[in-house]
């Protein structure tokens, strides 16, 4: 379980999130969606501690995140956070592996159960023939899929993912979501696609310039106005075999709008 | 752990070949006898000269001990600054710590700061210099409470020219004619001022380091990968930097002051060792330091022995050994990606 309430926070002075709360039980999948710069990814990254809220309180199964530091919140939160990675040339066994580093002591060696439990990792994500492969040398989706098994071998109880299907291939999207759900974590994933959301999250919360504007079921929160509202964009909903989907259309009064002349 | 082991051996038997050699070569056997001489404390059966003996005992044997000592120190830092700052051109003078150690000695031998205490002087000032500059990089790198890589980088690159200017300054303005190239041996590196004391010391601050570093193993794999990834697995990577940035700051300050600042080796021995047993620090830092004391024995041997009599500044040999070999892993680079 992990819990948020006015949860306000931003960089060097500059507010994002303000006042932003959520809750999601057990084995839920709740999805944060909103426009870019609405503060998805830095409202995910107070729920891991990666950023210190100016006000409000994280908890993570009714304990303040604060008193969780270091490893024993990595043995309780697993994340997959947009990574900028460098060049030194680390193995994909090697960056799956480090997933188990908050099981292990600074000076204990992996045991053979960490490199199993790293290995069906692998398999899950269907990454296990690159296992010998320099993580930077794979395509972006592979990559993906990689920091994905990861934070499954760290073995926490909970999931924080932002925007796991960048670079997926439209089946890997449905395959790595479909697994989410399956894994029966409590997860909170930031996701873009609405349709995506629409049909692997169990809740949703919609961020707009950093305040939550709406949250619920996908239904209660995917209505056709609120998004024209936040996203300026003209929503119509379909049921297709009972699952929402939404289709998009630019409004005609904002085509054209942009200017196509470089030199102004 | 055979990686281990193996470059253990290999570094044994290096050592013991590098103390015969040099502008006066001492054959093996009589290395061994002198070594074993001087444990048993028997000299009677002495089949040796004194001059063989003290080019050993006082000579080579210091010599070879600070070489390898600075050759592991220097691979380490440069494993230790490339994970840090994520960059594989990283190495330990991008603290701006040699340019501290020059930029202080630079002023005790052109004007005599401190003149009159002699050596201990130039190498307690140079060990200063280098701690100066490296707090002088931490600190300007620091903003806040966070500390980049690119920070990191830009401060050390920073410190490092306007102390290499006042370097330059201090030469300029000095009266000696021969100044330049008294500081030029110190900028470039050189064993020659070997002493049991100064061995011994390098080898504490080596040893020192080697244990920090790999308590410090996996956070380091982790921030290799990425500081969201070193946070996910529970590491700060703002204070694994600066208790790293104060690890290597110390050594490589004890490295500069015994030896002066050789160039090369933290950045090129890193790689070969990753090359050999792969990115995972635990394997990697022991192996570096490895392959480093090793690297520095033999292109030490080179420096006295090519030009004999006379000698040539250490940094030289290890540029001139290094480039070639750092063109190599450019081509393997190309071709990987």
């Amino acid at each position: 379980m992990i819990s948020a309430s006015d949860v306000s926070a931003g960089y060097d002075g500059q507010m994002i999130v303000h006042g932003a709360g959520l809750h999601v039980d057990s084995g839920e999948v709740l999805g944060l969606i909103g426009p870019n710069g609405s503060g998805k990814s830095t409202f995910l990254k107070t729920l891991y501690a990666a950023l210190r809220p100016r006000a409000g309180l994280v908890t993570v199964d009714g304990q303040p995140i604060g008193e969780l530091r270091g490893t024993a919140l990595a043995r309780r939160v697993a994340v997959v956070a947009q990574e900028s990675p460098g060049d030194l040339p680390v193995t994909v066994a090697e960056t799956v592996l480090l997933g188990r580093s908050p099981h292990r002591g600074a000076l204990a060696s992996f045991t053979v159960e960490d490199h199993r439990t790293a290995a069906s990792a692998l398999r899950m994500l269907e990454v296990r023939h690159l296992a010998d492969r320099s993580y930077a040398t794979l395509s972006g989706g592979e990559k993906q899929r990689v920091l994905m098994a990861r934070a499954l071998a760290q073995q926490a109880d909970h999931l924080l993912l932002d925007e796991p299907t960048n670079h997926l291939d439209i089946r890997y999207q449905h395959e790595l979501l479909d697994l989410v759900g399956r894994l029966g974590l409590t997860t909170v994933v930031v996701l873009h696609d609405l349709n995506l959301a629409a049909r692997y999250c169990t809740k949703l919360v919609l961020l707009s310039e950093g305040r939550i504007v709406a949250a619920g079921t996908p239904v209660e929160v995917l209505k056709p106005e609120l998004l024209n509202e936040v996203y300026g964009i003209t929503v119509e909903q379909v049921y297709t075999d009972g699952c929402l989907q939404l289709l998009f259309s630019m409004p005609s009064e904002q085509l054209g709008v942009g200017t196509l002349d470089l030199e102004h | 752990m055979w990686w281990v082991l193996g470059l253990g051996m290999m570094l044994a038997v290096t050592m013991l070949l590098a103390v015969g050699l040099g502008p006066v070569a001492v054959p093996l056997d009589t290395v061994l006898r002198i070594f074993s001489g001087q444990v048993s404390g028997e000299s009677q059966a002495a089949t040796w000269s004194t001059s063989e003996e003290s080019i050993v005992m006082l000579l080579r044997t210091p010599r070879v001990l600070l070489g390898a000592a600075v050759g592991a120190g220097l691979a380490l830092c440069g494993v230790a600054l490339q994970a840090l700052t994520r960059n594989i051109l990283a190495e330990p003078y991008l603290l701006g710590v040699t340019s501290g150690a020059s930029a202080v000695s630079a002023s005790v031998i052109l004007f005599g700061a401190g003149a009159g205490i002699g050596s201990v002087s130039l190498a307690s000032g140079a060990f200063l210099g280098a701690l100066g500059a490296g707090i002088a990089v931490f600190l300007l790198a620091r903003v806040g409470s966070q500390m980049t890589s690119v920070r990191l980088v830009l401060a050390g690159v920073s410190v490092g020219y306007v102390l290499n200017a006042l370097t330059s300054l201090l030469i300029f303005a000095s009266d000696d004619p021969n100044a330049g190239r008294s500081v030029l041996f110190w900028t470039l590196g050189s064993l020659t001022q070997a002493t049991g004391t100064s061995a011994l010391t390098t080898w504490a601050a080596v040893v020192l380091a080697l244990v920090m570093l790999l308590y410090r193993a996996r956070p380091l794999d982790a921030l290799a990968s990425g500081d969201a990834t070193a946070q996910t697995l529970g590491i700060s990577p703002t204070k694994l930097r600066a208790a790293v940035m104060i690890v290597t700051a110390l050594c490589v300050g004890a490295l500069v002051a015994a030896s002066g600042g050789i160039g090369f080796v933290g950045l090129i021995v890193p790689h070969i060792a990753r090359l050999c047993v792969g990115a995972t620090h635990r394997t990697l830092l022991p192996v570096a330091a490895l392959l480093g004391a090793i690297f520095l024995v033999w292109a030490d041997v080179l420096a006295r022995v090519l030009v004999a009599p006379q000698e040539l500044p250490l940094g030289i040999v290890t540029a001139l050994l290094g480039a070639p070999l750092l063109f190599v892993l450019v081509r393997r680079l190309n071709s990987n990606s």
